[in-house]
């Protein structure tokens, strides 16, 4: 299951990865059954905790310890996977779904195993229509082949699956938003404490995983946890999926190792920038992490400790690669345009801020910024950052910081050589006593 | 279930599935979304009396219903063109030429973004990340994607769809087997 280092992928671009003949017969749910026969669910968790998993979603917290966090008398959990992949550069989720969907179920029904789930969602954005009904078909399949429902293979163990299609809202990608999604609400976020893993669905405990987190489980129960620490850092174990976007020679979905150094995956896997294109700046961790210019990310490793040694995140691994024939001040509008539209408009901070960092943002890009424009940028965004529900706001504020640090020159110019024209009324000029 | 006496009704299959649904989900608000999937695919949008219909069978308030039908933008209250063509404008889709194929394509249907034609047979949307980044530009019709999208294959695919006929979306792989 794990030739060339491919833990997750093996299966990607195959014609029938997708059926269950096809996983079975490469050792699919051969984990499972084994789960279920030998082990106890704390035996589950101890092996994932023991192979250092972090969440894939983005936060990288581990996987085990999180599971620890439901309350060892909760009489309902509920497990759910987080499938609504949205943020701008990431596409991996997508692939283990359309390529390898048993893997990801077999990963589900491990995982609600072990957090001592009843039920479990399967939560995937709206807009891939035709892998809802992939995974429910897949779905169906465990289903007669006695995966899930009552009493799985004899174990007594009983799980139901259900896969939820979202309907078209980045925000339900943050875990407590997907939660409410379900419950038949606006898919708005909820303050935390309580975390769902104490307070999540309906108020039950709830554990919600993305799908590569969940994917990589059954791998962890065949191997061990030793074998898979053989891949990735101390600190960061394990391969993780990069999905690659941008002018490069050969766009697309990677399993590397934790820790490899960009120099290397960007040359030797990526093929490097796409001819006649110059390399100026990269978001390594999907949209919402701090830019890095071209000097720094050749200097980085791609493992979770040496992206925030870098001083930015490895986020959901959505690796946008930006050329030097692009502007920046462009670039940052485009994205600005997605936080706004995607504020969930429940937090005046970000419901305003994003609006306003777009509204400026843009005037700048058309050459009518204004004096103290780029100043107003960073007090818009001191105003955002850390005082909101969820990081909707400060995903905003990362990229747009680093932009502008980074690449100030490129908004400069575009602001008026011109001085500011005298304000025509007399009050703005002070010359209006108004007491 | 209660006797319905809204105007709405869902064909029988849509019913079943309406069924399954309200007894897989723990609580009858939380089948409100997969609910109102199944009105849209048979309507093509969620007209009022379907919105009076879910109150009925569901236990919600109205009020519940339309804030759903607004929060989420795939949910569509009003009638819908025939063919809705979303065009990614994110950062990947604008890096490999985006904005010049969404202004092919104003220029070839005679609309601008947001807008439907007069015969009602298309509109054009620029919409949020597809996570189709690394086949961009991207576009979404119905349930599938268009992919590595350039003028020359726009254009066959508009072709294709004023005769009627859904050309094979990239994502369809199932029927390429």
């Amino acid at each position: 299951m794990s030739a060339n280092g491919q833990l997750l992928s093996a299966r990607f671009g195959r014609r029938d990865g997708h059926k269950l003949s096809v996983y079975e017969a490469e050792g699919g749910y051969r984990a499972l059954k084994k789960a279920l026969k030998e082990m106890s669910p704390a035996d589950v968790r101890e092996q994932v905790k023991a192979a250092g998993l972090r969440g894939r979603g983005g936060a990288g917290f581990p996987t085990g310890v999180k599971w620890g966090f439901v309350p060892a008398n909760a009489e309902k959990v509920y497990f759910f996977v987080n499938a609504d992949e949205s943020e701008p550069g990431t596409f991996k989720d997508r692939y283990l779904l359309d390529y390898d969907p048993h893997q990801t179920i077999e990963g589900s029904i491990l995982s609600s195993y072990a957090v001592g789930a009843a039920l479990c969602f399967i939560y995937i954005r709206g807009e891939f229509g035709w892998l809802v009904d992939r995974v429910n078909r897949a779905v169906e399949e465990a289903y007669a082949a006695g995966y899930l429902g009552r009493n799985i293979l004899g174990s007594g163990y009983s799980l139901e699956m259900i896969v939820h299609k979202g309907a078209g809202a980045y925000i339900c990608g943050e875990e407590t938003g997907l939660i409410n999604s379900v419950e038949g609400k606006k898919g708005q976020p909820s303050i935390k404490p309580p975390f769902p893993a104490v307070s999540g669905f309906l108020g039950a405990p709830t554990i919600v995983n993305n799908v590569e987190t969940v994917a990589t489980v059954p791998w962890i129960l065949n191997e061990g946890p030793d074998a898979y620490r053989r891949y990735g850092t101390e600190k960061s174990p394990g391969t993780k999926l990069w999905s690659v976007s941008g002018p490069v020679k050969r766009p697309g979905v990677y399993e590397v190792p934790l820790g490899i150094p960009f120099r290397e995956f960007f040359e030797e896997h990526v093929g490097g920038m796409a001819d006649g294109e110059k390399l100026k700046a990269v978001i390594v961790g999907g949209s919402s992490v701090p830019v890095l210019t071209a000097d720094e990310v050749m200097a980085t490793n791609l493992d979770y400790e040496s992206l925030a040694a870098a001083g930015t995140m490895l986020g959901s691994g959505g690796m946008i690669v930006i050329p030097e024939s692009s502007s920046m001040v462009d670039l940052i509008e485009v994205l600005m345009h997605f936080y706004w539209d995607e504020s969930c408009g429940q937090c005046t901070p970000c419901r305003e801020g994003t609006g306003w960092l777009h509204k400026v943002v843009g005037r700048v890009r058309r050459g009518t910024g204004e004096h103290g424009d780029l100043e107003r940028l960073e007090t818009i965004c001191n105003g955002m950052a850390g005082l909101t529900i969820c990081p909707l706001s400060d995903a905003a504020v990362m990229p747009m910081r680093s932009f502008l640090a980074k690449f100030r020159t490129e908004f400069e110019t575009l602001i008026r050589k011109d001085p500011a024209p005298e304000p025509t009324s007399r009050w703005a000029r002070g010359e209006v006593e108004t007491r | 279930m209660a006797e319905t006496r809204s105007a709405f009704a869902l064909n029988d299959a849509g019913m079943a599935q309406f069924r399954r649904l309200v007894e897989r989900y723990p609580t009858k608000q939380s089948a409100l979304m997969p609910a109102l999937w199944l009105i849209q695919d048979q309507e093509g949008h969620v007209p009022p009396e379907a919105v009076d219909w879910l109150v009925e069978q569901l236990d919600v308030s109205a009020a519940r219903v339309h804030e759903l039908l607004s929060f989420y933008t795939m949910f569509r209250a009003e009638p819908q063109a025939e063919y809705v063509l979303q065009v990614c404008h994110n950062i990947s889709c604008h890096l490999s030429g985006a904005r010049p194929l969404l202004e092919h394509l104003e220029q070839r249907l005679g609309i601008g973004i947001g807008e439907t034609t007069p015969d009602g047979k298309f509109a054009l949307e620029g919409v949020e990340c597809l996570a189709a980044c690394g086949m961009g530009p991207a576009m979404q019709l119905g349930k599938h994607f268009y992919e590595k999208l350039t003028p020359a294959r726009v254009d066959e695919i508009l072709e294709s769809l004023r005769r009627g006929v859904v050309p094979r979306a990239d994502t369809d792989r199932e029927l390429a087997e």
